[in-house]
């Protein structure tokens, strides 16, 4: 792992959704390249945590910088740092009118002003990245979740971002389909790009993350090395949750 | 390789916002001057409501003449409103021609119609019971109005107008209309093609030209269906031309509920060895009907201004008792203090019958939402 | 592998086929019969008096006058030419009518999701005002205020220069018709193409290079450029008819009737109402997650209105449009309560004098059939075509 400057840095970072205190001081910094896995209970805010990270939420105190910038209201900084940063939504999101290609096209054309037939072959090449190339012409709602999960991480792929960020990628799959996207996921980690996932999948998370991140009601309560974590959970709502979800 | 990470934890209670982010300043600049274009349109509105505003107070309340003076309200004219019109000929309004003596008459009728369509809304009281308590409460109020028994004077149908007639008209329509789209709309369904085609052709036909081509069509033609010698009453030919246009409509309602009710219900009921009528009776209609209910008041909404038409073949309901009353040439000048009266009783209703439809979906949905 | 055996004709009442076969058999039967004891009451009634029938009389001399009409009309020209001024009517009303709605509508369905308190206010009291009050009590307050609180024409309103509104209506200045004029029409066509064109060639070319340039004000450029290029060359036709005040009146100029403005006006609020919610029901269609993922890859606000929101949302918006267009249109019918004389009006008033009911309601029931089988039609055929591909 490289020893520079981190290529995410929460400070101190506090939102709120009116009243409710949903995200509490957080302290995060995250190296190039790292893999990181967030868990914890439903309204723990590691949803809200990593899509502060792209500006779909916006915090209320606090330092947020991803990439050397800092978020802020400034559009053309939250644009610049949109460009780095690729997201995949738990529903797949993707634009049911278009067929898979131009889902793909889309972005490059339109923001990233790239020609026609370069962002098309660019889509080919991650589409074979994700082994769905044969669908390209196929319309999103004419493929399974599995598949439209792969689209979707092809789609935010294709606009080379250095930080890829999954929000409970798995969760809306039926189960036969949830490796064959675990699988993609694997890949991409082993490429180097830095990742935060968050994710109930702990064999992923034993295999692949650098650091996993534990949260409830709003706070970071424990994170550590993959196995650290797993073999000596130190915190008890940690081994509480834990047990929960390990039961299986 | 391993990374010291925080180890100690200590939880963090819960604070409250920054106050830059709630308070009055931040609503305020959250619902009304959020971003430039927003800002602009917030401050032109209220200019215009500004300048809008003041007058029509003036001319509405502040001058306004509230008693039926008509010098003052000539005098007035212009400058203020002359509610007086609304005191003067409010009960040639309400009533329509009905003779002034026996007004007391549709008051009663109408009154106990409206009590019986509010109690019909509220969920505790729908039993089979109920179907009788209409049956009643609708002998009741013919009777009433008819008159001609027990010392009653008998007032023909061409007299009764205003509000009993938008009422009787607009649930007449509804309730008879019902059964009969309900047959068309499973017509509209059946395999058999001759059923399906006539049902068809009977929505179609119906749905595609105006109401008032279809009140024409029942004022006009049907006393020629009639055999020769008999006639056939007005209000008798208007309430079948609104029937059948009501039943169309509320046969497309009926079959999109119909529609959406999933395939299983009926192979699991066939599979149990019902009948056709059975399945329909007791298992297909009472979950289509109870998808539909918010769409159907719809339909009785839409049924109650539509009653609003028959001032056009001479049947003088709320709408076309307001143009009566205000021929009169003293009283002209004040058409639109009386339209108004009349708009607000319409909106009133409406507006009431369209949250109750909103409740109602949400009162049906809270028991049949999926996970 | 070979064919199934044909299915055995159980003629019993037991089987189902013959059951059905048999309701339908009744049916028909019922109804035929039905219309057959109608159809000779009808007939006893009108021998008895003296009622003729027969689409005969629609060649016959009208023998009354329409108060406006787009082409001249007197009342020696037959019925069915009367009935087509009628149709002119109607859909001269309707379609400037359905324009307008549309226009209102849109803005104010878009005001309705506004995150201005203000605006969504405003709007969604309009929408309410006019959904809840009867169509014909709002003409009737329209056609109160057009023919009661205007001035009378001796003193009409100027709200632009040459353009007077009064109790008689609106008058306005209106070009004559001169050859040169077709240089216009001829160089507003060269600039529709010219306008294509160029769309084509920035489509291209963005597709090309990544390089966008702006289509639509250059298309509209072009247009205008091309009707006025047009115009010059056609000899710059200037003459305009301009309505004059005079001691007692306005003379010349175009008009519109007073009842035309009623019901133009009336039925453009009143649908807007309706359609302004047809607007916000399929905006609302297209879920959030489509903006979070546009958000996500970067579409600016103007890129993912065109480019994710709204071809989703006309999908949701076309088929309901369609029929709040085709109420509109049937709405027009109410021209008969105040006095414009559309196709209903006129069919009235050729059945008061010729007596024929029948002919008369049945023409105008089939005119307005045919308006709506095609609308619904042509909206089907689009609906197909864009429906979102799935398994």
């Amino acid at each position: 792992m490289s020893t520079s400057s981190p290529i995410i840095e929460f400070s101190k970072v506090n939102k709120w959704y009116g009243e409710f205190h949903v995200l509490r001081d957080i302290d995060l910094s995250v190296a190039k390249g790292e893999r990181i896995v967030v868990c914890g209970p439903s309204g723990s805010g590691k949803s809200t945590l990593i899509r502060c990270i792209n500006r779909l939420e916006v915090h209320q105190s606090g330092t947020l910088t991803v990439d050397g910038t800092e978020l802020t209201d400034d559009v053309k900084s939250i644009e610049a740092v949109r460009r780095q940063v690729g997201m995949v939504f738990q529903q797949f999101n993707l634009f049911p009118h278009l067929t898979v290609l131009e889902n793909l096209t889309l972005a490059p054309m339109w923001v990233g002003k790239i020609p026609k037939a370069e962002a098309e072959e660019r889509a080919m090449q991650q589409l074979k990245r994700v082994q769905i190339a044969e669908q390209a012409h196929k319309y999103p709602l004419q493929l399974s979740g599995g598949q439209q999960q792969r689209v979707a991480i092809a789609r935010s792929l294709c606009l080379t971002p250095k930080i890829m960020l999954f929000d409970e990628p798995t969760s809306a799959l039926d189960p036969e389909m949830i490796n064959e996207v675990l699988d993609v996921m694997v890949e991409l980690a082993n490429q180097g790009i830095t990742m935060i996932c968050v994710t109930h999948e702990m064999g992923f998370a034993r295999s692949v993350a650098d650091r996993v991140i534990f949260m409830d009601q709003g706070q970071i309560v424990e994170q550590n090395t993959a196995t650290e974590f797993f073999a000596n959970p130190k915190n008890e709502r940690t081994q509480d949750f834990l047990s929960k979800i390990l039961a299986h | 390789m391993t990374r010291s990470y925080q180890q100690h934890f200590e939880p963090i209670a819960p604070r409250k916002p920054p106050t830059s982010h709630t308070g009055a300043m931040a609503w305020l600049h959250r619902h009304f001057f959020d971003g430039p274009f927003n800002s602009f349109l917030t401050i032109l509105f209220l200019a215009l409501l500004l300048w809008a505003i003041p007058p029509v107070f003036n001319w509405t309340i502040w001058y306004a003449i509230p008693n039926a003076d008509n010098e003052a309200c000539r005098a007035a004219q212009g400058l203020g409103a002359c509610w007086g019109v609304v005191a003067e000929k409010g009960r040639l309004i309400l009533f329509g021609r009905y003779p002034y003596a026996e007004q007391w008459r549709p008051l009663l009728a109408s009154s106990v119609l409206v009590v019986l369509l509010v109690v019909s809304c509220l969920r505790s009281f729908w039993r089979p019971s109920l179907v009788l308590a209409w049956v009643l409460v609708y002998a009741f109020f013919f009777a009433l109005m008819r008159g001609g028994f027990a010392g009653l004077t008998p007032i023909e149908t061409e007299r009764w107008g205003g509000l009993p007639l938008t009422l009787l008209l607009a649930s007449v329509s509804l309730v008879v209309a019902f059964p009969l789209a309900i047959l068309l709309a499973l017509g509209r369904q059946s395999d058999l093609p001759a059923i399906r085609t006539l049902c068809v052709v009977f929505i179609e036909f119906v749905r595609g030209v105006p109401l008032i081509s279809v009140l024409f069509m029942a004022s006009f033609i049907l006393p020629l269906f009639m055999p020769q010698g008999t006639s056939i009453d007005v209000l008798v030919r208007v309430l079948i031309g609104m029937t059948l246009f009501t039943a169309a409509y509320l046969a497309e309602v009926i079959r999109g509920g119909l529609q959406a009710l999933p395939k299983g219900q009926v192979e699991a009921a066939h599979s149990l060895g019902l009948s056709y009528w059975q399945i329909q009776r007791m298992i297909v209609l009472p979950q289509a009907l109870r998808l539909v209910v918010p769409s159907i008041v719809n339909t009785f909404i839409g049924a109650f201004k539509d009653t609003s038409l028959v001032t056009i073949v001479s049947l003088y309901d709320l709408t076309g008792a307001v143009q009566l009353a205000l021929g009169d040439a003293d009283w002209r000048k004040f058409f639109i203090e009386g339209q108004m009266f009349v708009a607000a009783i319409y909106f009133i209703a409406c507006f009431a019958m369209s949250r109750y439809s909103q409740w109602l979906e949400s009162l049906l949905n809270t028991g049949t939402r999926r996970q | 592998m070979s064919t199934p055996p044909p299915p055995k004709r159980q003629w019993s009442w037991r089987s189902q086929a013959f059951r059905g076969l048999l309701y339908q058999i009744l049916a028909i039967v019922l109804l035929a019969l039905a219309i057959a004891y109608l159809m000779s009451n009808t007939f006893a009634n009108m021998r008895a008096r003296g009622i003729q029938s027969g689409f005969d009389f629609f060649l016959q001399p009208a023998g009354f006058g329409i108060g406006e009409s787009l082409f001249d009309f007197d009342s020696s020209q037959n019925y069915l030419v009367a009935y087509l001024v009628g149709l002119s009517n109607t859909l001269r009303v309707a379609l400037v009518g359905l324009v307008l709605s549309t226009l209102l509508g849109t803005l104010i369905g878009i005001g309705r999701l506004s995150h201005n308190t203000l605006v969504k206010v405003l709007c969604t009291s309009y929408v309410e005002v006019t959904r809840n009050v009867p169509l014909l009590l709002q003409l009737f307050m329209w056609y109160f205020a057009m023919t009661e609180l205007l001035p009378s024409i001796e003193t009409p309103l100027k709200p632009m220069t040459d353009v007077f509104l009064s109790k008689n209506g609106l008058q306005y200045p209106i070009p004559v018709w001169e050859a040169g004029h077709w240089g216009t029409l001829l160089g507003m066509g060269a600039g529709v193409v010219a306008a294509s064109l160029w769309k084509r060639h920035a489509r291209l070319q963005f597709e090309a290079t990544g390089i966008y340039k702006a289509s639509l004000l250059p298309a509209l450029g072009l247009f205008v450029a091309g009707g006025v290029l047009g115009w010059l060359l056609g000899g710059a036709p200037g003459q305009l008819d301009i309505p004059e005040l005079t001691e007692i009146s306005v003379v010349g100029g175009g008009s519109v009737s007073p009842e035309y403005l009623t019901l133009l006006i009336g039925l453009t609020v009143y649908t807007s109402g309706y359609i302004a919610e047809v607007v916000r029901a399929g905006i609302q269609s297209v879920s959030f997650g489509q903006h979070e993922a546009a958000v996500a890859l970067g579409l600016k606000r103007s890129q993912e209105l065109r480019l994710i929101q709204l071809p989703q949302a006309m999908r949701v918006i076309i088929p309901p449009l369609t029929s709040q267009y085709l109420n509109l249109i049937k709405n027009s019918s109410l021209a008969v309560a105040v006095g414009y004389p559309d196709l209903v009006s006129i069919s009235s008033t050729a059945l008061n004098q010729t007596g024929r009911a029948i002919e008369c309601i049945a023409f105008v029931m089939l005119i307005y059939l045919s308006l709506s089988l095609l609308t619904s039609g042509a909206m089907n055929i689009y609906n197909r075509s864009v429906q979102l591909k799935d398994r």
